[in-house]
């Protein structure tokens, strides 16, 4: 792959990753954002995919067909289907402010620019660039996560987390060594799906999945 | 002698999947037992194997087991066999429960995760371990049919792995500190030589973090808000496991990071972090327990209380810090165990959460109330409890760093959380008896613990042991000094 090439594919794939956290918080359909999380995780396969041809490391090459596999195919059509299977109200957050939350996105993408820098050091490659990326996407899925209602966009802002901790670490450092990214995979994917039951249980006992309700245990 | 790692991790592991598979048979409930008297015959004889020939080495470089590892493996068996032992369930609580396979099988998983965290020498792998401890207590924490179950369950697991997720960032973050500085290692041994070159500014900030999510998964405030929620609604077993040894294990990843970062950025970054959490984790006991209603959450504060008391000895550093550091892991794990299990009977023979309407049990209760205080006065650093002279150490350790100002708001703080705890153990056991017994409500949270069919004496026999070896455990410290001292050492890389 020439430079060039790859150098594009990264602001491409790192670009859809931004674009795509940020109508997230916008968005405030659940079924919209989980939808959303197909294009990032296929974004991010791709930036996976790109270095790891880049580079010529092809336990990446694996490991972006995983990704692939499980961040654009099975999770979001697990959280699709507990969505569907929960019948969120109106298929709305309550907890969504599409403009305040447009807001925050740039402000908090230009906080990880600036904390970022120690991660790009003086001569960067073009990976290293776009940490910036990643570390926005930790911060727009922990917003998410904070400020969201109901349990399954809840999920979203979690995933969204953590594709942005996968594209960090991918971006200054080609990835962790294969094991330790596959059982990284295995424990996010068994956290999902213990979230997914109690969503069910949830449904069960109150009715809803709105976690503002379970407030009774507090000081 | 490095057998003795693979059957450390093997007899909770092939117990999970055993007592998974035969879920409907009534001898599970004896799996976790015997991995937890497993945990303690491998972790007693790794102390000693490693003492005498070095860090044992296996599974390709993958696992390593040193003195230090080998003293939270040995409190991790102590705890957990009196946690569940103490907690074995009544044949009339198993029938309400129905088939608990799935019980016993998460408690082995647990058991067996934290294993994994403890002997794994590679960073990533160890945030693997601690958040499986995460997967595996999920439907535990979760177990009673309730609303307030449920809630704790959501945010023990969503706190509880957004607070990790953190710190696989700092982790991702000090690999490519090493990556830069040209030798890419996750090993905690590499990372803590002082021949591998790591990045300064990338380390500082993968350091931070990492510190960061385990301080979450530790319960240190301001971290600390799913600790309270979860530890008081699990069953009385786990919630002694969690608040006895699980906070210890996210510890034990803080100290081997705490090795990395001091080694290349000098102590002061991880020194602010901790004695910031260690006094914040204090204040928020000392605040809190006043107003403190219910009791298995006055033991979960007392929790949050003890770690913070454990970060300001990681904060202060050095030999007797350190020392004292383990020997109140082990100290603290045991007591607290003990009361979670004696608090699940309570809950089981007065059927309620309620300080307010438990009194005199001292009187009414001896068989429950004797512990409870005994156990009470442990938690709060009475002598002749081992708690009381680590505390002291911890302090005068600070003293002796020239953090005096630390050391004399921490001793504040901790007068005050002694106050407001001794106020509640009283009205309990030695208040006016006038409390009416309440019925128990099937699939209540509580449906698991209290008195078991076993014969009275037999499930006393670990609450007894617990307490009577914290009672005895500072004075069986020159004996044990070697020990302290090798595991203190092999922190910096030693044995």
């Amino acid at each position: 792959m020439s430079h060039d090439l790859a150098a594009q594919l990264i602001a491409l794939t790192t670009g859809l990753l931004l674009l795509t956290a940020v109508q997230q918080l916008w968005l405030r359909s659940v079924l919209g954002s989980v939808a959303l999380l197909v294009v990032q995780g296929a974004a991010l396969a791709g930036l996976v995919a790109t270095i790891a041809v880049a580079e010529q490391e092809w336990e990446a090459l694996a490991m972006a067909v995983v990704i692939l596999a499980l961040k654009a195919g099975f999770l979001p059509w697990a959280l699709a289907r507990t969505a569907t299977l929960t019948r969120v109200h109106d298929g709305l957050d309550p907890g969504a402010r599409p403009a305040s939350g447009l807001l925050l996105a740039v402000l908090l993408t230009t906080v990880a620019y600036v904390v970022s820098q120690p991660l790009i050091g003086p001569n960067p490659t073009d990976a290293a660039r776009a940490v910036p990326v990643g570390i926005a996407l930790v911060l727009l899925g922990f917003l998410i996560l904070l400020t969201r209602h109901i349990a399954v966009s809840q999920l979203v802002g979690f995933l969204v987390l953590d594709n942005g901790i996968a594209a960090t670490g991918f971006l200054v450092s080609g990835g962790l060594p294969l094991t330790t990214e596959i059982g990284v995979l295995f424990d996010v994917l068994l956290v999902v799906l213990i979230l997914r039951v109690l969503t069910v249980r949830m449904v069960r006992l109150t009715g809803g999945t709105s976690l503002p309700e379970l407030r009774e245990l507090r000081d | 002698m490095s057998s003795l790692i693979w059957i450390a991790l093997g007899v909770p592991a092939v117990g999970a999947a055993v007592a998974g598979a035969l879920r409907r048979a009534a001898w599970t409930r004896f799996v976790p037992l015997a991995a937890a008297a497993t945990l303690l015959g491998c972790g007693a004889a790794l102390v000693a194997a490693t003492r005498a020939g070095g860090a044992l080495v296996t599974g390709g470089g993958l696992l390593r087991v040193d003195t230090l590892s080998a003293w939270f493996l040995t409190s991790v068996g102590a705890v957990a066999l009196v946690a569940v032992w103490g907690g074995t369930p009544t044949r009339a609580q198993r029938r309400v429960i129905g088939g608990q396979g799935w019980f016993w099988a998460l408690m082995s998983a647990f058991l067996a995760a934290m294993t994994l965290a403890l002997v794994a020498d590679n960073l990533g792998l160890v945030w693997v371990a601690i958040e499986a401890t995460t997967i595996a207590t999920a439907f535990l924490v979760g177990y009673g049919t309730e609303r307030q179950s449920l809630e704790a369950a959501w945010k023990y697991v969503v706190l509880g792995s957004v607070g990790v997720a953190v710190a696989f960032l700092g982790i991702v973050v000090i690999y490519a500190a090493s990556v830069a500085g040209g030798q890419p290692t996750l090993s905690w041994l590499a990372l803590a030589d002082p021949a591998t070159a790591l990045d300064p500014a990338m380390l500082k900030m993968g350091a931070g973090l990492a510190v960061l999510g385990f301080a979450t998964k530790a319960g240190l405030a301001p971290l600390h808000s799913w600790l309270p929620d979860a530890h008081s609604q699990a069953p009385a077993p786990v919630s002694g496991l969690m608040s006895g040894v699980l906070l210890s294990v996210a510890l034990y990843a803080i100290l081997r990071v705490q090795v990395i970062a001091d080694r290349v950025l000098g102590p002061d970054l991880l020194r602010g972090l901790l004695l910031t959490g260690g006094l914040l984790s204090l204040a928020v006991t000392a605040f809190l327990v006043l107003t403190q209603r219910d009791f298995k959450r006055l033991l979960a504060y007392s929790s949050i209380e003890h770690l913070g008391l454990l970060a300001l000895a990681a904060a202060a550093g050095g030999e007797l810090a350190l020392a004292a550091l383990l020997l109140h892991v082990l100290g603290h794990g045991l007591v607290k165990a003990s009361m979670f299990v004696v608090a699940g009977r309570i809950l089981h023979a007065e059927a309620t959460h309620e300080i307010g309407e438990v009194a005199g049990l001292l009187r009414r209760r001896p068989d429950l109330g004797i512990p409870f205080l005994a156990g009470g006065a442990a938690l709060l650093g009475f002598p002749p409890f081992v708690t009381f002279f680590t505390e002291v150490a911890i302090l005068l350790a600070l003293w002796q760093r020239g953090l005096g100002w630390a050391a004399a708001a921490a001793l504040a703080l901790l007068l005050l959380v002694f106050a407001g705890i001794a106020r509640h153990l009283l009205a309990m056991t030695v208040g006016p008896a006038d409390a009416v017994a309440h019925p128990v409500l099937p699939g209540h949270a509580g449906a698991l613990e209290g008195s078991a069919d076993v014969p009275a004496r037999v499930r006393d026999v670990p609450i007894v042991l617990a307490l009577g070896v914290a009672a005895v455990l500072a004075f069986a410290a020159p004996p044990l000094a070697g020990v302290l001292t090798d595991a203190v050492a092999a922190l910096a890389g030693g044995r």
